[in-house]
């Protein structure tokens, strides 16, 4: 299964299989990492999902749709690398993958 | 101070729906929300967006859900109290003693949290210190537009609420706008309307731009912003506005004893009762196994809750289940003529 790591604000960090298929907002939630509040449950209609993502990664992940740039508009200091973790589907591809969480989602 | 058989706290969805099944079982109700409209999630987050998934309805918006839950409701003169926020819940025999920001005051023996995440609040700045000039020279929603004449007005944010501001405001004051980057999420009209009065000069526009730090003592004296590749520029301002959309959280809900976790409420599924007797949670907010985030849940949820409502209300009649194609004292609430 593919490893995501969820690394906190204060440095925590929380390496994890989650299952293909599952968006990497379901493997925080699953499996209880902090810091992740997803409010709308997915819908992409809060921004409580916020993790930044480091360019090597950002690079590689699928581009962010509409609507997913105007609701980081509303999270807790977005920067160039947001992401809503709720938008990154886990696949074999994102085996590896690191997130960092904001200092706090609302 | 209003006595009611039920206080629902919350008029999205699933709060309409069991004022519905209240006032269907001959019981009174009314309605607070901290929002100033009636629709919750519906008409804050998604009224344009198709749902799919409503029972015997193809395809709706949010907005089209809600007008159609407010037309149900018409033969019932529900009272609302918008702009409202429940602030206190205490007990005295047996009565639960609600009171708002407000100041109303409700005594029922039932209340039914229908809060979905929470009350919508503005998303704030980020800078610890902008906590001491909220309200004073940091807004997040403009109230009286005269006290920004001849001032300098530092607007933030991406959407209609930050451009029809700026635009309007630029007529009799100098106005920066900040966004944190090039594309705005508002209407194309007034994207186009604000590009040309930046282009004249009327606006100083500043994307990939957000606010770093403010400044001053006692007032306001001015702001840092920073650009996405950190170079910082400092700007004299009066006011600062924010205009980042509406969050939601949990609030004073936290305060009233309830079995919380992560946020939502702890329910059994009989009643949807909280671990307090006579308050009921119901919608986004309640879990239990197997609970599902589907509005179609919180119909289910809100119609049980109003049966268990009635028990407390009437304590000394025995509830009948019926039919609303069959009873007549149900058509006659509903102002059926046979």
């Amino acid at each position: 299964m593919p490893k995501i790591t969820y690394i906190e604000h204060d440095g925590k960090t929380h390496t994890i299989e989650v299952a293909s298929g599952l968006s990497v907002m379901e493997g925080a939630v699953q499996n209880n990492i902090p810091g992740i509040d997803a409010d709308c449950g997915g819908s992409m209609a809060c921004a409580t999902c916020h993790v930044y993502v480091k360019d090597e990664w950002f690079n590689k992940l699928p581009k962010k749709e509409d609507g997913e740039e105007d609701m980081l508009d509303m999270a807790f200091e977005p920067k160039k690398n947001s992401r809503l973790s709720c938008q990154l589907m886990v696949s074999d591809q994102l085996d590896g993958l690191v997130v960092n969480l904001p200092e706090k989602q609302v | 101070m209003i006595k009611t058989d039920a206080l629902i706290i919350g008029a999205g969805p699933t709060g309409l729906f069991t004022a519905h099944q209240l006032k269907l079982i001959g019981l009174s109700c009314e309605i607070v929300d901290n929002l100033d409209k009636i629709g919750g999630q519906c008409i804050e987050l998604y009224p344009d967006k198709p749902i799919y998934d409503i029972p015997a309805i193809p395809e709706c918006t949010g907005e089209e859900l809600t007008n159609n839950l407010i037309e149900q409701l018409k033969p019932f003169n529900i009272k609302f109290h918008l702009s409202e926020r429940v602030e206190e819940v205490k007990k005295n025999n047996e009565i639960w003693q609600v009171k708002t920001n407000k100041g109303t005051e409700f005594n029922t023996p039932n209340i039914i949290i229908a809060g979905g995440v929470g009350s919508f609040e503005p998303r704030k700045f980020s800078p610890k210190e902008c906590e001491k000039f909220e309200n004073k020279s940091i807004f997040y929603a403009i109230k009286d537009k005269t006290i920004f004449k001849g001032k300098t007005v530092s607007i933030f944010g991406g959407g209609d609420s930050a451009l029809d501001w700026a635009i309007e405001l630029s007529k009799d004051s100098k106005v920066n706008l900040i966004h944190r980057r090039d594309e705005f999420r508002g209407a194309q009209a007034s994207v186009d309307k604000m590009n040309e009065l930046a282009k004249s000069d009327k606006i100083n526009l500043f994307t990939k731009y957000q606010l770093k730090s403010v400044k001053g003592k006692e007032n306001l004296e001015g702001i840092e912003i920073e650009h996405d590749d950190k170079e910082v520029k400092n700007l004299e301002t009066d006011y600062v506005l924010g205009f980042f959309g509406l969050i939601m959280q949990l609030g004073p809900i936290a305060n009233w004893g309830l079995n919380i976790d992560k946020k939502t409420i702890s329910v059994d599924t009989e009643k949807f009762e909280t671990n307090q007797k006579g308050i009921y949670a119901v919608g986004d907010i309640c879990t239990y196994p197997g609970k599902l985030k589907l509005i179609l849940s919180g119909f289910h949820e809100g119609a049980l809750a109003a049966r268990a409502c009635f028990k407390l209300a009437r304590p000394n009649e025995k509830y009948r289940f019926e039919f609303t194609t069959s009873s007549k004292s149900i058509k006659k609430r509903l102002g059926v003529k046979e």
